[in-house]
């Protein structure tokens, strides 16, 4: 951001900025869907600050980059910075819509930090750091983060290109039937998807060491004790109970966490660089991959946000199936969770197997209607894809008037006044709402502290506003009370779902153009639901063509394992393990 | 005996009849304590009726891996639900998930910790071959190019009965060996397989001189071609595409079967 914009007024004036800020605002972008004001880099952190102190936009939703080398749309003619990042503000006490900013990134790429204002862009600036190489001035840890320290080059950016790169837009034209065929895996001579800089020398190559993480040495100077020394534990990438393919780096000292470091990126399958290659209807399987126990939340995520940006009317029976899927889905989500807290807690399988029990019945109505049992790619833009088969609404009025009320129930009687689920629990993995919400925690997390935001009823979407149902919150913000509420939350889900089920109207499923070619107007577009785990929302900014031209996603697992090092330090390892469980992560979303 | 249902001995009989040697008998008097059969047989039958599982999900398809196991597919069945975590203990490891090239070195040092014999099952198009996400940066294109596979189990990710399916396939690869021909009792024959490195980008160390030979060309002629090469891009700095002879070999059957076709 070099060249100097006059100052606007009325822009630092709808931000309710002081006088003295007005000229931070340089410029505006993308007035026709979503308005976003552009911030200069010097004086982000003075309008962040004053954004969260006097505005009361106190959650740092989404942070995110999107590189505009080669963009093709009209907005930003005669525009050279090249690197652009997002912000997404909310208020989780007032609810309502989002503030966007961008900032320009300066010529020697380094913007400031937001991490002093708001300690949850940690991971999300480290993964644009990683995607992009954009440094962020301040951050007390600017690692790579979902590759490792020594890849070549940052993917994200739009003149990077892998080895079996084919071209920038799907359907690739070799793919196209004529005859003749080729494997990537011919194209390379090592046969692997794999590519070096030129002149690199594998002999000579020295692995980066591993980052080890730091504490604060224990201060026994003025009495006397034993001498102990701190060491440090790895825990993963495979691991029983990590959930997956996650990494906890921990510094301990006897039994006690000093310090603990997550170390993802084991899963990181690129979704967003093969979802700005794919056309927009291309990405809807592909969400289905990111949460992949909840297929259905995410479809409608990524269908509202799209929804949003080409202005599409949904039918009234397709926001009925939608809201009837989401929650189903909600439940297995919750049961699973549960099932897995417990497995982590020691009770090994016996509470999975009863919650998986019910996951089967859900699942086989997901198959009678998509066709799939966990990826079910059922919804569109615009609606659904199928209506539902004959029998299918009685089986479900089954599942939620009987079947779903009653096992909830026996979970809640097998589980909550369990003597050892209290004393493994009660006071462990505290953190305070306030703390949560600065670290960006959505969902369960933040509930389970007492704070009652959930985006259905803060910014509702979808048709959620006629629904009669409650927001559970509990006080304590501890592992027992993060157990407790999903089983609170799946409660409220049945309840939805007796009502949606009850009210269902006949009548069309699809609506919009239809078609498998959608081109979506110029712009930027921030759509969010409240998936099980917490916020998901989609970042989409097009540039009118056939595909997404940044396609990235605000994942809740991934930024609510920013709470995961503040919550465990002081306790022990074995508490850990459940401190992670109860965050309930899905590896899928966590490195997309 | 008495006591017991009237075919349950039969049906006894009739398991046991597939094992029993069809040459020697058994004399008359012992016949009743007695089995006769060959090593191989009820060496492969014990191997294949416990067959331990590694306790190892990578991604979507180990969610499957754990409805396989539970209440409605019942693993047990076929002597697997001891899924164990250590790989020491375990004789089958299901690749279960996109494998990337962040975990590969894991996944590989896992196999070489499991003691023989050892199996592995890719479970899913990502396992098998990169599967939706093999154009990214990150994915490896199917673990087999890493580590030997025995059984490939397609779908994404492919349904419990379609694990299950591709399970009781490996039990009929095991069924098929014999002590004296499989590899694990030869000498010199069993060997680690090289740990890949985490270079710039993943590389091979069995490969480490075919990638020495196209970085270093690619640099030389990069720099006669002008001077110095600019600098963080990626894709210029990739070799020339050089089509091996098994590909075009491959690409000339593929024309000739199309234009046989056109007539």
């Amino acid at each position: 951001m070099t060249e100097a914009t006059a100052v606007m007024d009325a822009p630092a004036g709808e931000l309710g900025l002081a006088p003295e800020l007005a000229d931070a605002v340089v410029d505006m972008w993308a007035e026709d869907t979503e308005k976003a004001y552009v911030i200069a880099p010097d004086r982000i952190l003075e309008v962040l600050t004053h954004l969260r102190d006097g505005q009361g936009y106190d959650f740092l939703s989404n942070l995110t980059c999107v590189d505009y080398e080669g963009y093709g749309g009209k907005l930003r003619a005669g525009i050279d910075a090249r690197l652009e990042v997002v912000y997404n503000l909310y208020s989780t006490r007032r609810g309502g819509g989002s503030i966007a900013l961008h900032v320009r990134v300066p010529e020697d790429d380094t913007v400031p930090s937001a991490t002093s204002v708001y300690p949850g862009a940690n991971l999300q600036e480290r993964e644009v750091y990683d995607l992009f190489g954009v440094k962020f001035d301040g951050h007390p840890n600017l690692r790579r983060i979902l590759l490792w320290d020594g890849f070549h080059g940052h993917p994200m950016r739009k003149d990077w290109h892998e080895a079996y790169y084919e071209e920038d837009a799907k359907p690739f034209r070799s793919r196209h039937p004529k005859g003749e065929y080729e494997f990537h895996e011919d194209k390379v001579p090592w046969a692997k998807n794999t590519t070096y800089p030129a002149g690199w020398d594998p002999d000579s190559w020295q692995e980066a060491v591993a980052y080890v993480p730091v504490s604060q040495a224990p201060q026994h100077e003025d009495k006397p004790h034993l001498d102990t020394e701190s060491i440090v534990v790895n825990l993963g990438p495979h691991h029983p109970s990590t959930h997956g393919v996650f990494r906890m780096l921990t510094r301990v000292e006897g039994e006690t966490i000093l310090a603990l470091e997550p170390e993802m990126g084991y899963l990181h399958r690129n979704h967003e660089k093969i979802g700005e290659r794919n056309t927009w209807l291309m990405n809807m399987p592909f969400t289905d991959r990111l949460d992949y126990l909840n297929s259905m939340s995410n479809n409608w995520a990524y269908a509202l946000a799209v929804e949003k940006l080409a202005d599409i009317e949904v039918p009234e029976r397709a926001e009925y199936l939608r809201v009837i899927m989401a929650e189903f889905s909600r439940i297995v989500n919750h049961a699973w969770s549960i099932g897995f807290i417990l497995n982590d807690l020691g009770a090994l399988q016996t509470p999975a197997l009863y919650a998986i029990e019910e996951r089967e019945m859900i699942l086989d109505l997901f198959e009678a209607v998509s066709g799939a049992r966990m990826m079910c790619n059922y919804m569109r833009f615009g609606g659904v894809v199928r209506d539902l088969p004959e029998g299918w609404h009685e089986q479900a009025a089954y599942l939620a008037n009987e079947r779903l009320p009653r096992a909830l129930d026996e979970l809640d009687r097998l589980l909550t006044e369990n003597e050892i689920l209290m004393a493994r629990g009660r006071g462990v993995g505290y953190l305070s709402v306030e703390d949560l919400i600065s670290l960006s925690v959505s969902g369960p997390m933040i509930r389970a502290g007492g704070l009652p935001y959930d985006i259905r009823k803060a910014e509702p979407y979808g048709i959620y506003d006629r629904f009669d149902f409650d927001i559970p919150t509990l006080p304590n913000s501890d592992i027992y009370d993060r157990y407790y509420i999903r089983l609170l939350e799946a409660r409220e889900s049945v309840r939805i779902l007796q009502q949606a089920l009850r009210d269902i109207p006949e009548g069309e499923i699809l609506g919009g153009r239809g078609g498998y070619t959608l081109r979506a107007p110029e712009g930027e577009v921030y759509g969010r639901l409240e998936a099980p785990k917490g916020e998901l929302g989609f970042y989409l900014a097009s540039d009118g063509k056939t595909q997404p031209w940044r396609y990235h996603v605000r994942s809740p697992s991934y930024i609510n394992l920013n709470a995961l090092g503040p919550m465990s330090v002081g306790y022990k390892v074995a508490d850990a393990i459940v401190i992670l469980g109860a965050i309930d992560i899905v590896l899928g979303e966590v490195d997309r | 005996m008495a006591s017991l249902p009237p075919n349950f001995q039969q049906l006894k009989q009739d398991q046991l009849q597939p094992f029993l040697h069809d040459e020697i008998s058994v004399p008359a008097d012992l016949e009743g304590n007695v089995l006769i059969t060959t090593v191989d047989k009820i060496y492969n039958w014990s191997r294949r009726s416990s067959m331990w599982p590694l306790l190892f999900g990578l991604a979507c398809c180990a969610i499957e891996m754990i409805a396989s196991a539970a209440s409605r597919y019942d693993l047990s069945r076929f002597g697997m639900e001891v899924m164990r975590p250590s790989p020491r203990q375990s004789d089958l490891m299901i690749v279960s998930g996109t494998v990337t090239k962040k975990m590969v070195p894991a996944i590989v040092r896992i196999y070489n910790q499991m003691a023989e014999p050892r199996y592995v099952v890719s479970m899913g198009a990502c396992a098998t071959g990169g599967g939706p996400f093999k154009e990214g940066y990150n994915v490896v294109s199917g673990i087999d190019k890493y580590i030997p596979v025995d059984v490939y189990v397609p779908g994404c990710p492919p349904t419990p009965e379609a694990l299950i399916y591709g399970l009781m396939k490996m039990h009929e690869k095991v069924d098929r060996q014999s002590v004296v021909s499989v590899p694990w009792y030869q000498k010199d024959s069993s060997q680690f397989v090289p740990v890949p490195r985490l270079g710039p980008d993943i590389f091979d160390p069995r490969q480490v001189e075919l990638i020495k030979d196209t970085t270093l060309k690619a640099a030389t002629g990069a720099a006669a071609a002008n001077g110095a090469a600019a600098g963080g891009a990626a894709a210029e700095t990739r070799g020339p595409v050089e089509l091996s002879a098994k590909a075009i070999a491959r690409m000339e059957e593929a024309k000739r079967r199309w234009r046989a076709k056109q007539g």
